[in-house]
């Protein structure tokens, strides 16, 4: 065996499988290819699809849903929940809509309400990283309490009387495009959470901990930290989705986007996003969010009720978690493959010890 | 290791005894300790400390016949669910699926009194239960089989169903006059003051805890929860049991769809949307572990009557009731927060013990 | 021992293979036992005795070979059809229900009924109470399984097994958590069911257990039968040659290195119920054994000491430089590496690449202001997958793919790619074999030689011996001996890690 000090003996091929292969061959691709299928179906025989005004509305629709699903496919990764989202948006609706009826202006009452999402995400993290109680348990909690504050402050009542100056904004497009502004917050996040989660040291330790938190503790990253921090950023992208919906819809209530948690969590995991956490990438979520948005916006003008989109929805999602399973039950009733080729080694090994180590496959 | 002029024994407390020593106890003791110690107890305390607060407050609260119908009918629903939810948590799983069962067998129920008017009673409510039954096999087979978290698969079902439910009503509307009038004196009825629900509610309550605590197959769903691995080890019947768990709280969630529609005579769209999270929550205040393995449905049910009986209280204490799901949430968080605390202390005596003996 | 001799054995395997993925568990496992006797079945780490009896349980399928039960072929697809053939059996590690009663724990699933089908929890209790007098025992019936020591656990689950009053049980490594007195009783009872004419399988590594209990013996290497032998026609040294194929000096290729400063000071490491007044001393190029019984907290000190766990009192410094309690990235930026002792859950993200693993810890340095991409990664971690002869395809394979050797040789480059000072290295060849096993003890020489001062637990006591220039024992999470390479005999070894109770009163 060679020691430490002598140089390396070997080099290796970085990847197993050629780079076409690593990029289309994935479950990301798939969702990315279902969409574009149900895109270009839509556009051949659903009257109006192409029509100006479906992309700027289902953009619009999905807007909160792409934003919250930044952080959540973070969280999910680690192998976390975060149940509270939604209810927190009601409650950054509501403290914009009572701040703003208070008579403060809408960017200062919005700062306060992203505050509010921050501290929320707090309360999360702490309880879920420092105190280490089980997500599912905290989240369940805190959507109610937070959307019991948000009800709690406004009652039944809304609030409607937004500064039309802002509500165009939420409202307004692109230039000339049909694009809406909130995309451009929304792509700016996204760049922000594709680097956070896939090139930087701190989203490598976000895949260990969801792979196996022991091991990454092991490792020395900080488990509690990366946590916390995730939590947080749940807790204020999801105020921000707030303001949007409220200012979007011009109306500021306790009970805006109830269930909206079920629907982001929906579409991380069917954009391939392991619920046992460590597996999953930022544009298969992405596109999952825009295969239920499709969806739902073909449906509608097909004049299908909203509940056959529920239904498709669910049965995707099921059918997304339960077809990797399936799949591989299968494949291991299947007879093995051939024997693995014999090694080739660069250097004959140096000793009759280790050419008794069997090994896979071959050097590329 | 023991100081030498001591027997280990003297210095161990009363909890600590009722942890390691058990046995040493006299049976009566034991059963005390057991039973003042128990969360059960310390929830249901909570309760009583509610409604004597509520009923100083304003004495209608208890003390008029719709006070005291109320507290009993209120929670009965909540209960059925609770207690199918408690099971399915108890074995490391959860049941998200029960809201939306309830509004298909709620609606169930109504169009069976519409199309087929002579229509017994007792054929609704058992076509309720097997169509819960089935909703709930479906989920237990997706979950034992599949190998999938029943978060996800329960969270699909919740769409499903509830979109199932959605297309099959259409616009339409389930009124009192659809139904028949026996049908919705069920709802109301009485028995020496205790409502029919209410004893409904009470009777799945004590069979489903008593099987718990005495059948070999309610103990197993304990070890499923506690250690799934380990169960799979020791050669239990693992998927049959998760299949009877799911089922279990199918059925319970179908029955209470019929309840809800005695009870209320109206069935619309909305019909158990976010009802699952109450349940879980009633479990989880009630001392069910949400990692499964511990706890009772009694806990349960004594945590759905907590929700439900705060929650008519809180205007009566001057809190407009728009809170109440806060305080929910706050009674959740402190739930889990308490869990964790005891356990905390409770692994610390184990510890300490071991260093003693 | 009448009838038996003309009956069929009670098990009978022959050329048994079992692989997972591409890693061959077992390859030819043969074993025959006779009713009315005690089979011992040895073999190094990742010979594949575990997997022999995880088939026997019915846990795993066999992929080829017969299976024969009193001479009838079977194929079990649970354990749940072993238990009802009657086969019992001990794993190695317990797997109890914590939040359960001791009790129920023993008898889930064939609890005692009463009228009604309703558990007769006064008979179960008796019942209980009935086993643990038998084992000797004094554990309360009624407490739950949780906090139980190992040993303790270890006991539960001897009594399960013997309640199944089963025609054969097997025990693996059943005594590896147990002292002298409780090992005494197990033989005992498992010597009275030998003459009730059951047939008992028995694992172990401690040959004067094997020679003392056992009548006949199997030896497995590299998953594979290699030869039974009556054990009254055998010697230690013969079985030792049987197990590891050929001469064992060439395994512990220890070499002299000269001894530095101190490089590890631990001083006065306490936790309640865990370990107490710990004080360690490394030096530089010394390998320093930890030895004790399985449970008795050697695992335990060196997760405090790397941090992954707490402490309660006492304190850690490295090169003199105190290390924070509770902190391993204190503990690796002081220059400690650890190398813990489950491989699958904590030395490595098993389903995560070899590039990533071996990365895993330097990534903060090779990234640029926080970034980084997979192309840095596989650049620094190439090289140290080469300098172990890490065996892959390419880098980006599983880590779960890889045979116990190579994925333990990942673990080793992850950890010297971070230039560490002390090495803790925990149980450094469990489940590899023999060939990968040589090339860990000969780089752990090696690297002490070149000046790293090297912690080393392990339960092997040749490994202990051969390995260390100094060894301490643990026991009940206390230190009860301390002993120079020269006077590490296994008899000393083994005094100290079971007789803390004469020793300190």
């Amino acid at each position: 065996m060679s020691t430490t000090t002598q140089a390396p003996t070997r080099t290796y091929a970085a990847y197993s499988a050629p780079l076409w292969q690593r990029l289309l061959l994935t479950r990301e691709m798939a969702v990315i290819a279902l969409t574009a299928a149900v895109i270009l179906y839509s556009i051949a025989n659903v009257p109006n699809f192409d029509g100006p005004l479906t992309i700027k509305f289902l953009l619009q629709d999905i807007a909160p849903i792409l934003l919250i699903a930044l952080p959540m496919t973070l969280v999910i990764i680690t192998g976390e929940i975060d149940l509270s989202v939604a209810s927190i948006m009601g409650l950054s609706s509501v403290l914009l809509g009572v701040l703003h009826e208070g008579g403060m202006s809408v960017p200062a009452a919005a700062l306060l309400a992203l505050l509010a999402g921050l501290a929320c995400g707090a309360l999360n993290g702490f309880l879920i990283a420092y105190v280490g109680l089980p997500s599912l348990a905290v989240t369940i909690g805190t959507l109610a309490l937070f959307r019991g504050i948000a009800v709690g402050l406004l009652g039944t009542k809304a609030i409607t009387d937004f500064t039309e100056k802002w509500s165009d904004l939420a409202t307004g497009t692109i230039g000339e495009t049909r694009i809406p502004l909130v995309m451009i917050p929304f792509g700016v996040l996204a760049v922000g959470f594709v680097v956070l989660l896939h090139f930087s040291t701190f989203g490598r330790g976000v895949y260990d901990i969801g792979l196996n938190d022991e091991a990454a503790h092991f490792t020395g990253v900080d488990v509690a930290r990366t946590k916390m921090v995730l939590f947080l950023l749940s807790g204020v992208v999801s105020a921000l989705a707030g303001i949007y919906f409220t200012l979007r819809f011009g109306s500021a209530r306790g009970d805006n986007a109830t269930g909206y948690e079920l629907q982001v969590i929906a579409a991380v995991l069917l954009g391939g996003v392991s619920i046992f956490g460590g597996r999953g990438r930022l544009h298969g979520v992405l596109a999952g969010v825009v295969l239920i948005g499709v969806i739902s916006s073909a449906l509608r003008l097909e004049s299908v009720t909203v509940n056959v989109t529920n239904i498709i929805v669910g049965l995707l999602l099921v059918a997304s978690v339960i077809l990797p399973n399936v799949l591989a039950a299968a494949s291991s009733r299947l007879p093995r493959k051939a024997t693995p080729a014999a090694p080739r080694e660069s250097q004959p090994p140096e000793n009759a010890a280790s050419a008794g180590v069997t090994t896979r496959g071959s050097d590329s | 290791m023991t100081t030498p002029t001591q027997t280990p024994h003297a210095e161990v407390s009363t909890g600590e005894a009722l942890l390691v020593q058990p046995s040493r106890m006299s049976p009566t003791r034991r059963a005390l300790t057991t039973v003042l110690r128990s969360r059960e107890l310390s929830i249901f305390l909570v309760l009583v400390a509610v409604v004597v607060l509520a009923t100083t407050k304003n004495n209608s609260f208890l003390f008029s016949s719709d006070g005291w119908r109320n507290f009993l009918l209120n929670p009965s629903i909540l209960v059925l669910l609770a207690v199918g939810q408690g099971v399915v948590i108890i074995t490391r799983n959860v049941d998200l699926s029960v809201g939306s069962v309830m509004a298909l067998t709620a609606y169930l129920t109504g169009r069976l009194f519409v199309d087929h008017p002579g229509l017994p009673i007792v054929a609704v409510i058992a076509a309720c239960l097997l169509l819960g039954a089935v909703l709930g096999l479906v989920n237990g087979i997706l979950v034992a089989y599949g190998k999938v978290p029943a978060l996800v698969i329960t969270l699909g079902t919740l769409y499903i169903y509830r979109g199932i439910m959605l297309t099959w009503a259409g616009s339409d509307r389930i009124n009192a006059g659809d139904l028949p009038r026996e049908f919705l004196r069920l709802g109301t009825r009485s028995v020496l003051g205790v409502p029919m629900l209410t004893i409904v509610a009470v009777v799945v309550l004590a069979v489903v805890g008593y099987y718990l605590h005495t059948a070999r197959g309610g103990r197993e769903l304990y070890a499923i929860g506690s250690d799934p691995d380990a169960a799979v080890l020791y050669g239990l019947p693992v998927r049959r049991r998760l299949l009877a768990a799911f089922v279990l709280s199918g059925a319970l969630a179908g029955l209470a769809g019929a309840l809800y529609t005695a009870r209320y005579g109206t069935v619309s769209s909305g019909v158990g949307s976010g009802i699952e999270l109450q349940a879980v929550a009633a479990a989880v205040i009630g001392g069910i572990a949400i990692f499964g393995g511990s706890g009772t449905v009694w806990g349960a049910a004594i945590g759905a009557f907590l929700l439900v009986t705060i929650n008519r209280a809180l205007p009566s204490l001057g809190i407009e009731d728009f809170w109440q799901r806060a305080v929910v949430g706050a009674l959740i968080l402190g739930a889990i927060v308490l869990d964790r605390v005891l356990a905390t202390r409770q692994a610390r005596k184990l510890a300490e013990s071991r260093d003693r003996s | 021992m009448t009838a038996s001799d003309t009956a069929a054995p009670v098990l009978e395997l022959r050329d048994v293979s079992k692989s997972f993925g591409p890693v061959v568990a077992l390859r030819s496992g043969s074993l025959r036992v006779d009713g009315g006797s005690i089979h011992a079945l040895i073999g190094e780490n990742g010979a594949g005795k575990s997997t022999l009896v995880k088939v026997v349980a019915g846990v795993h399928r066999r992929d080829s070979g017969t299976f024969e039960l009193g001479g009838d072929a079977v194929d079990f697809s649970s354990t749940a059809d072993s238990k009802a053939a009657g086969v019992a059996v001990i794993y190695q590690e317990p797997t109890l229900f914590p939040d359960l009663s001791v009790t129920e724990n023993i008898f889930m699933g064939r609890q005692p009924l009463a009228r009604g089908r309703r558990i007769d929890r006064a008979a179960m209790i008796a019942e209980a109470e009935g086993l643990f007098t038998r084992l000797g025992v004094r554990i309360d019936p009624r407490r739950p399984a949780a906090g139980l020591s190992i040993a303790d656990q270890q006991i539960i689950e001897i009594a399960k097994a013997i309640s199944l009053d089963a025609r054969l049980l097997v025990m693996d490594e059943p005594t590896a958590a147990l002292s002298g007195v409780e090992v005494d009783r197990l033989f005992a009872v498992a010597r009275s069911l030998r003459d009730e004419g059951r047939a008992l399988v028995f694992i172990s590594h401690r040959f004067d257990e094997v020679f003392a209990l056992a009548d006949t013996v199997t030896v497995m290497r590299d998953g594979s039968y290699i030869d039974t032998r009556r054990i009254d026609e055998t010697s230690p040294s013969e079985l030792v040659s049987l197990m590891v194929g050929r001469d064992v000096d060439d395994l512990f290729p220890k070499v002299a290195a000269t001894i530095g400063e101190p490089v590890l000071r631990v001083s006065g490491l306490n936790r309640s119920g865990v370990f107490h007044d710990i004080d360690i001393e490394v030096r530089a190029g010394e390998i320093v054994g930890l030895a004790g019984l399985v449970g008795a907290g050697r695992s335990e000190v060196a997760r405090a000491v790397f941090g992954v766990d707490p402490y309660d009192s006492g304190s850690v410094t490295l090169n003199g430089k105190d290390v924070r309690a509770h902190d391993p990235r204190s503990a690796i930026r002081a220059g400690m590496a650890f190398i813990p002792e489950d491989r699958r859950k904590q030395g490595l993200v098993i389903d995560s690449s070899v590039t990533r693993n071996v990365a895993g810890v330097i990534r903060r340095g090779i990234a640029k202001a926080g970034l980084i991409t997979a192309g840095m990664e596989s650049k620094a971690a190439g090289p140290w997958a080469s300098r172990l002869e890490v065996k892959t395809s390419a880098l980006d394979m599983n880590a779960a793919t890889m045979s116990g050797g190579n994925q333990q040789k990942v673990v080793i480059a992850k950890w010297l790619a971070t230039n560490p000072t002390l090495l803790i290295i925990d149980e450094p060849t469990r489940g590899i074999d023999v060939g990968t096993k040589a090339e860990v003890h000969r780089l752990l020489s090696e690297l002490a030689g070149q000046g790293l001062a090297i912690l080393m637990i392990s339960s092997e006591l040749p490994e202990v011996l051969g390995m260390a220039d100094r060894v301490l024992v643990l026991c009940e999470g206390h230190i009860t001996a301390e002993l120079d390479r020269a006077d590490a005999t296994p008899e000393a070894v083994m005094h100290a890690a079971t007789h803390h109770l004469e020793d300190a009163s």
